[in-house]
């Protein structure tokens, strides 16, 4: 393939992942927005959507596309619940204390990727998807007869792949206006400016905690059920995910939701792109990296405001 | 000799100002003490001169040496200490062991006392000497109060500013605190912010009246006393 | 006896029970053993910083790899001696965390974890990089003739049982020394009370930066030992789980106490080794401690016998 075709090619991979990514750190960006609360296990509960999709579809029969709608919406409900759950259990009980949290959360992240493993196996299970039409891609060439349209060769998507961009941005939409039209998102909205106001004012930040942690959960799970008949589920997916959509935190400015989309769609197109032309390790590197020094050097995140 | 001098001092919060243009000038060896309302500005300004604030604008002088750069910790060094308005101690660590962490901190070969003995003594000036074995936090929140003064003591500090040290005192407590500043004075210069008119008339040789972050006032206690505008921004209302 | 000769003594006491205990341990356990200690030295290094300043790293592991890749790799291509290379590892383990402290401390608090675990994560990723000269995943064997210090074999189980004792003795020693000085008791304040200390004359940054410095000097120097010891090196010592390791042996044995981090190593290194001989899913265990740890005993097992029993536990 020529290096246009291959762009274009590279661009819509690139948008897949930014569309999956976009889900999974707006996750935890409201979880950190809202409860100053740094995830370590939200990765996990990426990969526990993708193996109960899995569980799911292999369970229900008829035509594949019954399970797989099941799927999204019972995986990221009990995801959300299961992380509901751990909120209520441990998070609550230390308090919501900064560092001891990410300790916590790093022990969830063992308990249940080990578990995952002791019950799921360590077999990566492919997901059919519900639909999966191939589209051949048209590119364009200016040649000695002028401009002319040629199909190039393995330029083509899926129309599951287009599918999974629209769903995320239907996701996002809807989440934005959960949190901006909705009692609920304003009540969110307003433990996140002021956590003693709010409780004075008879919100029960208690369950609004356990309700955003369940959400922000429940979104990563959603991301992967949408990515899991791309990419398959195994109990160890949970990793580079979690260290992107850490990177787009941060990068995004912590806790900004706007922020973190367009830092989404900034590092799943460039981790796309990059990827298919550079060594995915240094892209890895110089993306760790660059988290590091926004920290040390850009705390509000590249696209954030100075706090003065 | 002017032991601290500010020039033009100031602190802008976002638009607001919560000291403006003072110029200040405190002698060696005097007990000074500022007043003024609530948010007069009074916290921010010693908290500029300790370092603990930085400054927005403005100059300040410190035993001859311009010190407006100099972070907290450089400054201390030079011979200031700094008790907190809200006290502030370790309060998982002995008694003791916060004393001698003052002590030990600026302590030096040619000081022929040692940290140990440099924390009793400045525990004993206090009267918390039969208390040092206890954990500060179990303190009661007046005897935390003087352990502050005791952190301050065992600097040895040419400049002491003390931020409301009187406040959670039992009136006995005040009148040892009054006598354990004056006997203080002449070495040491003492920078006091007071809400206790008795403590300040008792203790001060020089007062200033700070309102609005601005110096209304300064004067000997005899002059504040009988001054109008004081009385009328500030003892008027407080003293009412 | 004053608590600090009471401190020593305790030290001492463990040192010659420790050796003792190679006489009667079969040739298994002492195998084990000799692996905790080395493990402990990155366990007592990790907890200068995180239990007695109070900073919490998640990129320990860049330490420890840096020593480990220091020597082995100054060992591999250069053939240096084993003690020029634990020099060489030394060094470089110097050298990292020099120049991470000096940039991770401009930021504090859950900042300074992630960034530390981004430093980590990138040396991991550089380590698979180069892998032409480290091997990568799989990484490489110090051949049983280079580790040899004049005939003495320090592969043989024996010699690796007091080698690895001996700089653990000398570790714990320095470790009980630097919290009984007037630097270590200005670390706790730091971790008691970080403003006060400032306001006390004590520069705060200058103390952590050498608390960044020596508690990375010394998970190196247990990455390094570590290499040399079992001559294996690979850059499975270099991910984010060798980075949490030595957090979960503080935490269980007892953060901010000098044998915290020898029984949590020794605890933790036996429950994640029984385990393993039953399922595959070992980290469970892990899991499971650092959630117990953090809800019902964030002081450790020495932390309690500290605030109940033994005063004056150093």
């Amino acid at each position: 393939m020529e290096f246009g075709p291959h762009l274009l090619l590279a661009t819509l991979e690139g948008a897949i992942s930014a569309a999956v990514l976009a889900l999974i750190a707006v996750g935890l960006s409201i979880v950190f927005g809202i409860m100053r609360v740094v995830n370590v296990a939200h990765g996990e509960f990426y990969m526990l959507g993708a193996v109960m999709a899995w569980w799911i579809t292999s369970h229900v029969g008829g035509h594949p596309a019954i399970g797989f709608l099941l799927a999204l919406i019972v995986a990221p409900i009990m995801v959300g619940s299961i992380a509901a759950l751990a909120d209520h259990l441990i998070l609550r009980r230390i308090n919501y204390d900064p560092e001891r949290t990410i300790v916590a959360t790093i022990g969830l992240l063992y308990v249940l990727q080990q578990l995952t493993l002791m019950t799921f196996g360590a077999d990566a299970r492919p997901v059919e998807a519900p639909f999966n039409m191939r589209i051949a891609l048209p590119w364009f060439e200016n040649g000695v007869d002028g401009w002319s349209m040629y199909w190039p060769w393995g330029l083509s998507t899926t129309t599951y792949k287009l599918a999974v961009i629209v769903a995320a941005v239907v996701v996002l939409v809807g989440l934005w206006l959960f949190m901006t039209r909705t009692r609920a998102g304003l009540i969110m909205r307003a433990t996140q400016l002021n956590r003693d106001m709010a409780l004075a004012h008879g919100i029960p930040v208690e369950k609004i905690y356990a309700l955003v942690f369940g959400l922000g959960a429940g979104l990563a799970a959603l991301a992967s059920v949408l990515v899991v008949p791309i990419q398959q589920a195994h109990y160890l997916m949970g990793g580079d995910p979690l260290l992107l959509a850490f990177i787009v935190v941060i990068i995004g400015g912590l806790g900004s939701i706007p922020g973190t989309i367009v830092a989404a769609i900034l590092i799943g197109m460039s981790d796309g792109i990059i990827s298919v032309f550079f060594s995915p390790t240094l892209a890895k590197i110089l993306a760790t990296l660059l988290v590091a020094f926004v920290l040390i050097f850009r705390p509000q995140g590249l696209m954030g405001k100075p706090a003065k | 000799m002017n032991l601290v001098s500010t020039r033009g001092l100031s602190k802008h919060y976002s638009g607001l100002n919560a000291v403006s243009d003072v110029d200040f000038d405190l002698p060696q060896g005097q007990i000074r003490a500022i007043i003024g309302p609530n948010g007069a500005g009074k916290t921010t300004f010693v908290g500029m001169l300790s370092g603990r604030i930085p400054s927005s604008s403005g100059t300040i002088t410190f035993n001859n040496r311009e010190i407006s750069a100099l972070p907290a910790h450089k400054r201390i060094a030079l011979g200031m200490a700094y008790t907190f308005q809200i006290t502030s101690i370790f309060s998982n660590l002995s008694v003791h062991e916060n004393v001698a962490l003052a002590a030990r901190s600026l302590h030096n070969s040619a000081n022929t006392l040692s940290v140990d003995q440099r924390a009793v003594d400045a525990l004993r000036r206090v009267n918390l000497l039969d208390r040092q074995e206890q954990i500060a936090g179990d303190l009661s929140y007046g005897h935390q109060r003087l352990l502050e003064i005791a952190m301050g003591l065992a600097q040895s500090p040419k400049l002491f500013i003390l931020d409301e040290p009187t406040q959670g005192l039992s009136a006995e407590e005040i009148e040892a605190f009054v006598i354990l500043m004056k006997s203080l004075a002449g070495d040491t210069t003492i920078l006091l912010i007071e809400h206790n008119m008795d403590v300040v008339m008792a203790a001060a040789d020089y007062i200033t009246v700070l309102n609005f972050g601005e110096t209304l006032a300064e004067g000997t206690p005899q002059e504040i006393r009988t001054n109008s505008e004081v009385q009328a921004a500030y003892l008027g209302t407080a003293n009412a | 006896m004053t608590k600090k000769s009471k401190a020593l003594a305790l030290h001492l006491f463990t040192i010659a029970s420790l050796a003792g205990v190679f006489f009667i341990l079969p040739e298994y356990h002492s195998g084990i053993v000799a692996r905790v200690l080395v493990l402990t030295i990155y366990a007592m290094g990790y907890n200068l910083l995180f239990g007695y300043t109070g900073l919490l790293s998640l990129g320990h592991a860049l330490f420890f790899a840096s020593g480990m890749y220091g020597l082995g790799l100054a060992m591999q291509y250069l053939h240096l001696s084993p003690i020029t290379g634990l020099i060489a590892g030394l060094a470089f383990a110097a050298f990292v965390s020099t120049v991470i402290g000096f940039l991770a401390l401009r930021t504090s608090g859950v900042a300074f974890m992630i960034v530390t675990l981004m430093f980590a994560q990138a040396g991991y990723l550089t380590i698979l990089l180069l892998g032409e000269y480290t091997r990568g995943d799989e990484g490489f064997v110090i051949k049983q003739s280079q580790r040899m210090i004049s005939g003495f074999d320090l592969s043989d189980a024996t010699n690796r049982y007091f080698v690895a004792l001996a700089l653990f003795s000398v570790c714990l020693l320095i470790i009980g020394w630097i919290v009984q000085s007037g630097f270590g008791k200005t670390l706790v304040a730091i971790r008691e009370n970080e403003e006060r200390a400032k306001m006390l004359g004590y520069n705060v940054q200058l103390h952590k930066w050498f608390a960044v410095i020596i508690s990375g000097t010394m998970s190196g120097a247990a990455g390094a030992i570590y290499a040399l010891l079992f001559g294996y090196v690979g850059a499975t010592f270099a991910t984010v789980q060798y980075s949490i390791f030595p957090l979960l042996y503080v935490l269980l044995g007892g953060a901010g106490t000098t044998i915290g981090p020898l029984i949590g190593a020794l605890f933790m290194f036996y429950l994640i080794d029984i385990s393993s001989q039953f399922t595959n899913a070992y980290l469970l265990i892990a899991g499971v401690a650092l959630i117990f740890l953090t809800l019902y005993a964030p002081q450790g097992l020495a932390g309690v016998v500290r605030k109940h029993v033994i005063r004056w536990l150093p």
